[in-house]
């Protein structure tokens, strides 16, 4: 049973350490690549079952007990994200078959991009402080190369800026995980979610948990924390650029429901306000950047941030029905954003250029990629039946049902601006006719010729349409996630014992005096 | 004792942000790896700093005889020293490229992934096209 648990972090790292090895032969490093992505998947998926109907899946690395050793947890939060990773994973790695030179797979990319997949992957499952600060340097080192690989002058500027924010926020993160072992003397997340509110000093919990907001904030790319995002994202290859924008910012994500759900509830009055207000000014500023751009990517980084924003807003609400619209939101994000990036990949390949101005005549020439960007865009604005329209449904309700109107309304013109951009890239791109001094003409979808970009664009939408069309067994994924994040007993007890949960339902006076 | 390294931690600290608001990179990368070495500091006090056997188990005993000194800070803080190594010798080798590439050390002035107007832009392209070589 444990090794199903391990698997998504060991067939990554095997298949890394495999394509390393022979980094002379590109072929043999594809194919290994796509190996382990399709294994990946196979084994999250049946993660993702295993927990579904069993419960909480704990290991402990080498028997050590938990506090003592590291633990591995895998609820239902943790192993969605790992299945959307491994989805993730295949649709980059086949992206990648055409879309990655031959000068960058020589110098490692396959086994780079598996080993981005492994640190994402143990962020998503280890149950230890110390040990999600040494997956987030995992995952940050194999990104810093992944991102500057190839070195051209852009990728270079846009790493310089991602790599300095992002150490700073480690070095923040490192500060933080050594004050809360300072404070309460245990890093497992599961003891720490039983010592912290027995904390006396009160005050410097919630300062500490303000230094992981940061930190985890800057990994996020929540508001005013982003300015990393837009100017990075953008510039290596598309297919890089995908995989970013689909899994990275939502490792800080996870890591913010993570902290302030199990770790830091003890004073939600301040530090989900915080994250209310940081929620509103990431949608607006976010859509409101993307809204000033004219240049595919540049739309589609600005549109990551603002969709930041309605996560966060789950999360801030801090309410069943909010966390529920968080996880689905994350759910369905994943999928249409690095889709949206194929796309615009895509848009390159045939029209030569990532310029609206310089775009266009696409629906005509062709019919096949306007549908393949409809159907991500639509769903990105929120437009039903496709996906994203229950999350933002779900989260509009239950930012009614607390009263908060503002954080709402908020969201909704988010919405409507979000509409405006995706509009904006179909009448430059697809609707108007070819532009004078167009790259070069149009001649249809290439289907045959491109056939490797084709394939993940036309899986992720598929994804995305199942997902619109039959929600409910995501929705209920999303409701048993939400469900264990609001009541960490079962987290605690499944990594701890029975009646490890019990001081601090005592201190609630919840279950007063009931033996375990 | 911890309450002087709790001063010369936040000491680092404020050099570290010195540095790092400078407008040269390489003063950047010198906080870098002072912050570095400051959060591990941090590490080392939160521990608490007690004058205590190391934490060794006499051969056949199966607990320490005396009162030991907390293993666990040291532990943390040889891995962060091992990561912060690596991020530091990473990010030297970005900003001498940058240096190499662009000709200047002041981030403010690189403007090639976000360019400001057409001049920037047209700089960042010279290499994208010739890089262009596909399977």
């Amino acid at each position: 049973m444990s090794w199903l648990l391990l698997s998504p972090m060991l067939i990554p790292f095997l298949g890394a350490s495999v394509a390393f090895l022979a980094w002379n032969r590109p072929r043999f490093g594809q194919v290994v690549g796509v190996v382990s992505a399709v294994l990946l998947l196979i084994t999250s998926v049946a993660l993702l079952l295993d927990v579904h109907a069993n419960g909480i899946r704990v290991v402990q690395a080498a028997n050590w007990e938990a506090p003592f050793g590291i633990s591995f947890v895998a609820d239902h939060l943790s192993a969605i994200m790992v299945v959307l990773t491994a989805i993730i994973g295949l649709a980059t790695i086949v992206y990648s078959l055409f879309d990655i030179n031959r000068e960058r797979t020589y110098y490692g990319y396959y086994p780079l991009l598996l080993t981005l997949l492994f640190g994402v992957n143990g962020a998503f499952l280890t149950g230890d402080l110390f040990n999600l600060y040494v997956w987030f340097e995992v995952l940050l080192l194999a990104s810093f190369v992944l991102m500057s690989l190839g070195g051209t002058r852009p990728q270079l500027d846009g790493t310089l800026k991602y790599v300095f924010i992002n150490l700073l926020a480690s070095a923040l993160l490192l500060v933080a995980i050594g004050l809360t072992y300072g404070m309460t003397g245990t890093l497992n997340m599961a003891d720490l979610a039983v010592k912290l509110p027995l904390v006396e000093n009160s005050g410097l919990v919630t300062a500490v948990a303000t230094m992981f907001l940061i930190a985890f904030g800057i990994k996020a790319g929540i508001f005013p924390l982003f300015a990393w995002l837009p100017a990075s994202y953008h510039t290596p290859p598309v297919a890089v650029s995908a995989i970013f924008a689909g899994l990275l910012t939502k490792v800080g994500v996870y890591t913010l429901i993570r902290a302030f759900t199990l770790l830091f509830t003890q004073d939600v009055g301040y530090t989900h306000q915080l994250l209310l207000w940081a929620a509103g000014l990431t949608m607006l500023t976010g859509v409101l950047g993307a809204a000033a751009q004219f240049e595919i990517r540049r739309i589609l980084s600005w549109h990551i941030i603002s969709q930041i924003g309605y996560m966060i807003m789950g999360l801030a609400l801090y309410t069943p029905l909010a966390l529920v619209g968080a996880v689905f939101y994350i759910t369905h994000h994943i999928i249409v954003k690095a889709n949206l990036f194929f796309v615009g990949g895509i848009i390159k390949r045939l029209t030569g250029s990532f310029e609206l101005e310089e775009t266009g005549g696409l629906y005509k020439a062709s019919p096949l990629l306007a549908v393949l960007f409809l159907i991500p865009a639509f769903s990105l604005a929120g437009f039903p039946p496709l996906s994203g329209f229950w999350p933002k449904y779900i989260l509009f309700r239950a930012g009614l049902e607390v009263e908060s109107y503002l954080i709402v309304a908020v969201a909704l013109i988010t919405g409507i601006l979000t509409t405006f951009s995706m509009t904006k890239i179909w009448a430059q791109a697809f609707w108007k006719g070819t532009p004078e001094g167009a790259a070069r003409p149009v001649r249809g979808s290439r289907f045959r010729e491109l056939r490797a970009l084709y394939l993940p664009v036309m899986f992720l939408a598929g994804i995305t349409i199942v997902i619109g069309v039959y929600a409910q067994p995501f929705l209920e994924l999303a409701q048993a996630s939400a469900a264990e994040l609001l009541d960490s007993r079962a987290y605690v007890e499944s990594v701890l014992g029975e009646g490890a949960y019990d001081p601090v339902l005592a201190l609630t006076g919840s279950e007063l005096g009931v033996a375990p | 004792m911890e309450w002087i390294l709790a001063i010369v931690s936040g000491f680092i600290f404020a050099c570290t942000l010195y540095l790092m608001l400078s407008r040269n990179l390489l003063r950047f990368v010198f906080g870098l790896s002072l912050l570095t070495n400051a959060g591990n500091l941090v590490i080392f006090t939160a521990g608490r700093v007690t004058r205590a056997a190391p934490p060794l188990i006499e051969e056949g005993a199966t607990t320490a005889a005396a009162t030991t000194a907390n293993p666990l800070p040291q532990a943390l803080i040889l891995t962060a020293i091992v990561i912060g190594f690596g991020l530091l010798v990473f990010s030297i080798v970005l900003a001498y490229r940058n240096f190499e590439e662009m000709n200047t050390m002041d981030p403010d002035s690189i403007r090639v992934a976000e360019p400001l107007d057409e001049t920037d832009k047209d700089a960042g392209d010279v290499r994208i096209e010739g890089a262009e070589v596909r399977t």
